[in-house]
């Protein structure tokens, strides 16, 4: 899959209060929890943020809560991936789960600055640059991960072995 | 090349003989986990499935803890999905209102938690439940969707840090809560990124049940995938009579290999204060200056325990809360706040001027029952103090034991418990 999109970045240690607070946490409607997406980090955000952006942030991105309602609000907000050095395990599980690309990879995640418009190949783990020509390389997905993602996410996945096994 | 724990429960639940880190691995599960939040998200993707049975109704554990007893309309309509689901599925581990108790407190006591498992719990705290010597981490919800239906979940074995705590020789006042912030202040809310934190030494030998649970909640807050301690006399004195099934004991091989092994003076550590805005800002409380405050959170799925109570209770016996303070005191079970109100620690924090509340996730989360205005402050002995955690995204949360906190609800500060009490 290639996404292009222009970039928003935040600095390290993102948690999920962050992304989404525990305060919205009463529903799990996507749109409802788009709209205060990151608010507490740039309370403009929900309102800036447009539909393919890219996320770019410092290591340890999505610490704290196994919500799944963040990368859920993530998605809904616009985000089409997210690039850090480092995720959270459950997040980085999540975000595999429900079909959020994200990218691992440091040079990245400090060679582009707020606003540059980046190509991502999610198959490759290439990261192009498109405002100053700079590219990085991220690392590819494990292949047991690869099939989760090829198959949409982990539901679909499961529905496709449960199916296979009669 | 031995295994550690870690390795060997995974091993056991995947069907290997051997695993190593780094391997995928997909592991059958013990008890999959899930609360108010989490399981409506699970459920519909549940229903999405297709499926009409759960893998195994008797496994599957839901709890209705964070917005509990509902706080508003939309928080009823999420109970009420999880309500129906467990009917409908039979489902007999659904803890109601008035049974149910913090799910990380509530697990252990039910004894439906036990040494050897796998466990997985849509709640990032589910790692607490390591300290029974258990494999458990905290998943999202479609994992636990997943998990409900095929009773299997996949995992990229972790490698393991090991932490030894050199020496029983405790300072006063010191407990889990203050060697777990310790070890956070030292590697960093990422220091564990991906990795099993393994709690051995005199150290941890000599610490409770309680103390133990208290650890191992917060290697997430370290980043860990789970915090596990070796099962021990101490631990089989807690499962006794609590465990209705058979459960394994596992132990580190002498040869097993570490990613890093980290030592610590059981003795150099003091009561731990961390600051706003990560549990990695952990300072001598002694060194924390003149910090007034604003509310006092006694409770949570790190610090709700009877032993907590205890100790609050025994700084707070006789005295007040500063007037400047208020102090909301939440035991984490039903069984936990009835053995309060025997011991007549409830008396004691009711005479002390503090509210006492039926058990609930409550402020910890920022949910109800204290939530902060604007640039307000609290201590909590709650786990996390990322910014916006308690309310207002300008209001600020420092973490510490149940002592501190009580002594610091009566002074009006951040306080040392030996202020209050020799
Ligand atoms: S008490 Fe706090 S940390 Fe524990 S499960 Fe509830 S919200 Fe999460």
């Amino acid at each position: 899959m290639i996404l292009k999109g222009k970039t928003w970045k935040f600095g390290a240690n993102i948690d999920t209060d962050a992304i989404i607070p525990a305060r919205y946490l009463n529903t799990s409607q996507p749109e409802e929890l788009a709209k205060h997406c990151m608010e507490d980090a740039d309370p403009d955000f929900p309102h800036k943020v447009s539909q393919g952006d890219i996320m770019v942030a410092g290591k340890n991105f999505g610490c704290g809560s196994s919500r799944e309602h963040a990368p859920i609000a993530l998605k809904a907000a616009g985000i089409s991936c997210v690039i850090a050095p480092t995720f959270a395990r459950i997040f980085y599980r999540n975000a595999i789960n429900i079909g959020l690309p994200i990218l691992e990879c440091e040079e990245a995640a400090e060679g582009i600055q707020e606003g540059d418009v980046v190509e991502v190949n999610t198959d490759t783990g290439a990261i192009k640059n498109l405002t100053t020509g700079a590219e990085f390389q991220a690392a590819p997905f494990p292949e047991f991960i690869e099939k989760i993602m090829a198959a949409g996410g982990l539901m679909a996945y499961v529905k496709e072995r449960t199916r296979n096994n009669g | 090349m031995g295994m550690t724990i870690t390795e060997k429960i995974l091993a056991a639940h995947a069907g290997e003989e051997k695993v190593r880190p780094g391997q995928l691995i997909n592991a059958r599960l013990d008890v999959v986990l899930g609360n108010d939040v989490t399981s409506p998200v699970a459920i519909k993707e549940f229903e999405n499935l297709g499926t009409d049975k759960v893998f195994d109704p008797e496994r599957i554990v839901l709890v209705p803890d964070h917005f509990t007893p509902n706080k508003d309309i939309k928080s009823a309509e999420q109970a009420k999905l999880i309500r129906e689901f467990a009917r409908k599925h039979e489902i007999i581990n659904y803890f109601e209102v008035g049974r149910m108790g913090i799910e990380h407190c509530l697990l252990p006591e039910a004894g439906l938690v036990l040494p050897g498992d796998v466990i997985i719990g849509a709640d990032s705290h589910t790692c607490t439940y390591g300290a029974l010597g258990a494999f458990a981490t905290g998943v999202g919800s479609t994992d636990m969707a997943a998990g409900m239906a095929t009773g299997e979940a996949w995992f990229k074995v972790p490698s393991s840090i090991k932490f030894i705590f050199k020496g029983a020789d405790f300072n006063p006042w010191v407990s889990g809560k203050d060697l777990i912030l310790y070890a956070i202040g030292q590697i960093g809310v990422d220091g564990a990124l991906y990795q099993a934190m393994e709690f051995t030494g005199e150290g941890i030998e000599a610490l409770s049940m309680d103390s133990r649970f208290t650890m191992c909640n917060m290697a997430i807050e370290a980043g860990g995938k789970s915090g596990i301690i070796v099962p021990d006399e101490t631990t089989l004195t807690y499962v006794k009579g609590r465990a209705k099934r058979e459960f394994k004991l596992y132990q580190s091989d002498p040869d097993a290999e570490y990613a890093r092994v980290l030592e610590y003076r059981t003795k150099d550590i003091e009561p731990q204060v961390a600051f706003p805005h990560l549990p990695e800002n952990a300072r001598n409380v002694a060194d924390a200056g003149d910090i007034k405050i604003d509310q006092v959170v006694i409770g949570s799925c790190t610090n709700g325990r009877i032993e907590d109570l205890r100790l609050a209770a025994s700084l707070m016996e006789g005295k007040k809360v500063h007037k400047d303070v208020r102090c909301v005191v939440i035991p984490g079970t039903q069984a936990i706040y009835l053995q309060a109100v025997k011991e007549g620690l409830v008396d004691i924090f009711i005479n002390a001027q503090a509210a006492v509340s039926t058990p609930t996730c409550g402020p910890c989360l920022g949910g109800h029952m204290g939530i902060l205005a604007k640039g307000e402050r609290a201590l909590a002995t709650t786990n996390r103090n990322f910014v916006g955690r308690m309310g207002h995204p300008e209001s600020e949360v420092y973490l510490s034991n149940p002592a501190v906190a009580a002594a610091s609800a009566i002074m009006g500060r951040i306080a040392h418990p030996g202020e209050v009490k020799k």
